[in-house]
């Protein structure tokens, strides 16, 4: 009876974090598609609902009710597979992200770890779409894609050491916590935009989006897939930028922290603030996404391995020296 | 703790499957993923005997990178047709005995290890279980690797660098007659260098490349 208890409270606590996520992921792309339009001078989706608010309940709908094809050439489990695979690894991540001091799902040691694991197993909905099409132009995508995505995780990895440098705990709330009288944006701004880029190519958002570039290679990686099985891979993808917005969020902006420790502001709750910052980060995403140009490949690959890799090592080296000599090493 | 046995089991049981499956699956790339997924439940295994650290470095290091390679590599080959005849085709039998050799020399060589195993011998002490809860999985690692191991810590990253740098060096062509952009080049571009103005005569051209 006590372990159906225990069951049926985590079943909830799971239902009431899920269900925010995948409403605020369709939100979230009429917000990006908004912003898009505003940048080019346009109205963008405003007829569904007041300001177009209901487009993604629409969109939503139409792919239901629309055929499933599966190409007879493919390899039908692992194209089957490939979009689960993707919409599974963006919504587990959610499971550690602290919304305030008490409410995070997960509260686990090694959060921040278990964050960047999940993020580098992303890569898999991919390439296993890509190959299973058994189509050219989404086995291209998959390989782009599977090489952008390896070669930004790494600088990634080298930003969060060096957030970990400062904090001295892998738990996510430590590292909130670590950044109450100062947000790391500050210290660490390099690696913030670094990480920011990072980020974009991680989640192949403009100007990185060459993995489904359509100019070139129609939509990538989903050139084959139709219907809902399309949709849970557009929901994976904004699903997996939210995370990289709360990951930026937590590792620079301070996470649940509210900007001044003041009256009035104490008093907004630690998710709103989180929530805010999720979104600050996330319209840069859309802005991004609508005044720059897509990089070439082989620049891409360059700025990866070339500059952000080094820039970051260096960084390493610079905090830890930093925190070595005027002793600031946090120590438990 | 019925709990704890019922995943145990799950996790080991598809780990065993998933690495038989491995060796024996007809198609190379349905290899590779049945790979990732030993790897993924070896974590897990990892993460329910308290090795939380261990785990997650598993994931990132081997699921999130080698076998991203791995795959990679194995999808270029266009394994559609070539199918991993091990079992259908006759002339394999010769390669039998000697896979035989030396998988039984692996196995002989993990019983030695395993039974010349020497335990710490207060590795089931209560009082340091107890000593290690308080501090972090990863805390305690460092602890060990950063003070008693460091010189066998930073051989093995020598030895890591060493043989990155070989195999850099094994692959490394120098290609001639390949254009690449050089960005400093681009800049410090002058209009004089660009631009020169000739008097082209009348039915005789110019030669423009030098």
């Amino acid at each position: 009876m006590e372990t159906l208890t225990i069951l049926f409270d985590q079943v909830y606590k799971i239902l009431f974090l899920l269900v925010p996520v995948l409403v605020s992921v369709a939100m979230v792309v009429w917000l990006d598609r908004r912003v898009w339009a505003f940048v080019q001078k346009r109205q963008g989706p405003n007829v569904v609902g007041p300001f177009g608010l209901l487009q993604s309940l629409a969109d939503a709908l139409k792919y239901i009710f629309k055929e499933i094809i599966i190409p007879s050439s493919s390899n039908k489990v692992i194209f089957i597979l490939a979009p689960i695979v993707t919409m599974t690894l963006a919504l587990i991540s959610w499971a550690v992200i602290p919304f305030s001091a008490t409410q995070v799902l997960a509260d686990i040691n090694v959060g921040i770890l278990y964050l960047f694991a999940v993020s580098s197993l992303g890569v898999y909905g991919i390439i296993m779409g890509g190959w299973a099409s058994n189509s050219k132009y989404p086995f291209l995508g998959a390989i782009r894609s599977a090489a952008q995505m390896v070669s930004y995780e790494v600088s990634i990895g080298v930003i969060i050491i060096n957030v970990l440098l400062c904090v001295g705990s892998l738990n996510l709330n430590d590292i909130v916590i670590a950044q109450q009288n100062l947000w790391f944006v500050i210290p660490l701004f390099p690696m913030f935009v670094i990480f920011f880029i990072s980020a974009l190519a991680e989640t192949n958002r403009p100007p990185f989006d060459l993995p489904e570039a359509e100019a070139e290679l129609v939509a990538g990686y989903q050139t084959e897939y139709s219907g809902m099985m399309y949709a849970m891979f557009w929901l994976g993808e904004y699903a997996n930028i939210l995370l990289m917005c709360a990951m930026g969020a937590i590792l620079f902006l301070g996470g649940w922290l509210s900007p001044i420790e003041i009256y009035p502001f104490t008093l907004v709750p630690g998710a709103v603030w989180l929530i805010l910052k999720i979104l600050l980060l996330f319209f840069l995403f859309a802005l991004v996404k609508a005044i720059v140009p897509r990089y070439r490949y082989d620049q891409l690959m360059k700025l990866g391995w070339k500059v952000f890799l080094p820039m970051s090592l260096i960084w390493v080296v610079l905090t830890a020296s930093f925190l070595f000599y005027f002793n600031l090493l946090p120590v438990n | 703790m019925i709990a704890h046995s019922i995943f145990f089991y799950t996790f080991s049981i598809i780990a065993i499957i998933s690495a038989i499956m491995v060796t024996t699956s007809k198609n190379t790339v349905h290899s590779v993923f049945f790979l990732i997924l030993d790897f993924i439940s070896i974590s897990c295994l990892f993460i329910m005997i308290g090795a939380e650290f261990l785990g997650m470095i598993m994931l990132i290091v081997y699921v999130g990178a080698v076998a991203v390679l791995f795959l990679f590599v194995v999808m270029m080959l266009n394994v559609a047709q070539q199918k991993n005849q091990w079992f259908s085709s006759e002339d394999s039998s010769k390669h039998i005995p000697v896979g035989l050799i030396i998988s039984t020399l692996i196995f002989v060589e993990l019983i030695i290890v395993i039974g010349g195993w020497k335990y710490k011998p207060d590795l089931f002490d209560i009082n340091n279980s107890v000593e290690l809860s308080k501090v972090s999985n990863t805390h305690s690692l460092g602890q060990v690797l950063y003070t008693d191991y460091i010189h066998v810590f930073q051989i093995s990253g020598m030895i890591l660098l060493v043989a990155m740098i070989g195999a850099i060096v094994l692959t490394f062509r120098k290609r001639t007659g390949v254009k690449t952009q050089s960005y400093l080049k681009q800049i410090s571009r002058e209009r004089s260098e660009g631009v020169s103005v000739l008097n082209v005569e009348s039915n005789k051209g110019v030669k423009i490349d030098d």
